[in-house]
């Protein structure tokens, strides 16, 4: 154990050594081991919220199934009501038109019987004049009897 | 640390091999005689404390070129591993940020390095000696005078020069952090505090800065001479296992026994120092953060 200028070049060496870990070896290495810290910081973070997410995303889906069925629901309960409703109105408006095709018919039924029976009395007042004319013999101007004629007709009403 | 047959040759004894493996390659061709000279260099440890200096500043290179905050490989989260590990002690031990940008990478390097250093002691003992012999002889020298030591903690150059280093770095951080002033004034009155007698002030003061004096050498010389202690002990050690085996003569109960022994022993030894060559790099690193940390700190 002898000490000698060896003594000196170590000190050299070492320093040199030290500086040029401080300066290429420990910084990249220090960042890089950084930089992957908050890289899987980050990456649980991200899983974190992922999941949240795919809870909350869950959440809302069974909420609007619950929503879609219940409007469903709705839905046909309100087609049923409108279907009866319009059930009941079709069958409103075919008992009105039956009765007023009854009515109309039961109209024309009387006009047609007032005709046949105005046609009529105008065929016995003809055949009355006819009768008339038979029984006088003579001819009876329809124009100059016509007054006659008239009293005659409504007389047969 | 495996035997290769060095003691074998007749000429050499079981006292020469293991200084001839304890001497340094120093120009001169023998050990040094005085204590302290600093007009001689170890070539042998200045040359592998650069190389394994190179070898481990590339590999962390490699590893901070690639770094990406994708998924790492393995080799990439090996060293990111390492440099969390450092990190965190770092972080435990030095409260100012500013400071951990320096001190952190000082603690790897020292991490990396000394292991690096230390794991010279897994090559076969004689391997880079034997090696080293061939090319000295070929170079036209006494190959008996090809010293090659391949464990740099085990030279205590290296190790103290290390350490003096923290120190320095310890030293610079007390003036920055506490100011010259308060450094100055936490000199004279830690660890046994000041009084208002100013005779006593100064009794106490200069008792405060001779205990100063003394912790600071007392951390410094131990940090290094630790190291030192344990990987020179275990270079001793695995000499003496080749011992056993180089002890060989031929097919014979005792050879074949201490063969035996060698095998057991250099087995047990080198995986004992696996614990030891990570630990004592480990150790070195925390007394680093540890020092600089207590700089940091007022009493």
């Amino acid at each position: 154990m002898n000490l000698n200028a060896t003594f000196i070049a170590q000190i050299v060496v070492f320093l040199t050594f030290v500086w040029f870990t401080m300066k290429f070896v420990w910084p990249p290495i220090v960042k890089a081991l950084d930089e992957r810290a908050s890289k899987i910081a980050d990456g649980l973070a991200a899983a974190d919220k992922a999941k949240n997410d795919l809870a909350l995303t869950e959440k809302r889906v069974g909420e609007e199934l619950r929503k879609a069925r219940e409007s469903a629901a709705d839905v046909r309960g309100g087609a049923e009501k409108q279907a009866a409703v319009i059930v009941e109105e079709a069958r409103a408006e075919a008992a009105r038109i039956v009765s007023a095709a009854r009515e109309a018919a039961q109209g024309e039924a009387a006009t047609a019987a007032q005709r046949a029976r105005e046609e009529l009395r105008a065929e016995v007042a003809a055949l009355a004049v006819a009768g008339a004319e038979r029984i006088l013999r003579r001819e009876i101007d329809a124009q100059v009897h016509a007054e006659l004629l008239t009293n005659l007709k409504q007389e047969l009403n | 640390m495996a035997a290769e047959h060095d003691v074998a040759q007749h000429t050499v004894t079981a006292g020469e091999y293991i200084a001839h493996h304890l001497t340094f390659l120093n120009g001169t061709g023998a050990a040094q005689k005085n204590l302290v000279d600093f007009g001689l260099i170890n070539y042998d440890t200045v040359f592998w404390v650069v190389f394994l200096a190179v070898l481990g500043g590339f590999v962390l290179w490699l590893a901070a070129r690639r770094a990406s905050s994708g998924v790492p490989g393995r080799f990439q989260a090996a060293v990111e591993l390492l440099v969390e590990m450092v990190g965190d002690q770092a972080k435990g031990l030095i409260h100012s940020a500013e400071s951990r940008k320096f001190v952190a990478p000082l603690g790897l390097t020292i991490f990396v390095w000394v292991f690096l250093m230390n794991a010279m002691d897994f090559l076969p003992l004689d391997l880079i000696p034997r090696i080293w012999e061939g090319l000295y002889a070929g170079m036209g020298h006494d190959p008996h005078h090809a010293y090659m030591r391949v464990v740099p903690t085990a030279d205590i150059n290296a190790t103290m020069g290390m350490s003096v280093t923290v120190l320095l770095i310890c030293l610079y951080y007390n003036a920055k952090i506490k100011g010259i002033g308060g450094w100055a004034h936490e000199l004279v009155s830690a660890p046994f505090g000041t009084s208002k007698n100013p005779i006593l002030a100064v009794v106490l003061g200069l008792v405060n800065f001779a205990m100063q004096l003394i912790e600071f050498a007392a951390k410094t010389i131990s940090h290094g001479m630790r190291l030192f202690g344990n990987m020179f002990a275990g270079e001793l050690i695995f000499m003496l296992i080749a011992l056993m085996g180089a002890a060989w003569t031929g097919a014979n109960l005792p050879s074949i026994l201490l063969f035996f022994g060698h095998f057991v022993a250099g087995f047990a030894w080198a995986v004992f120092h696996i614990l030891v060559v990570v630990l004592q790099a480990f150790i070195f690193m925390m007394l680093t953060l540890v020092y600089v940390g207590q700089a940091h700190e007022s009493h």
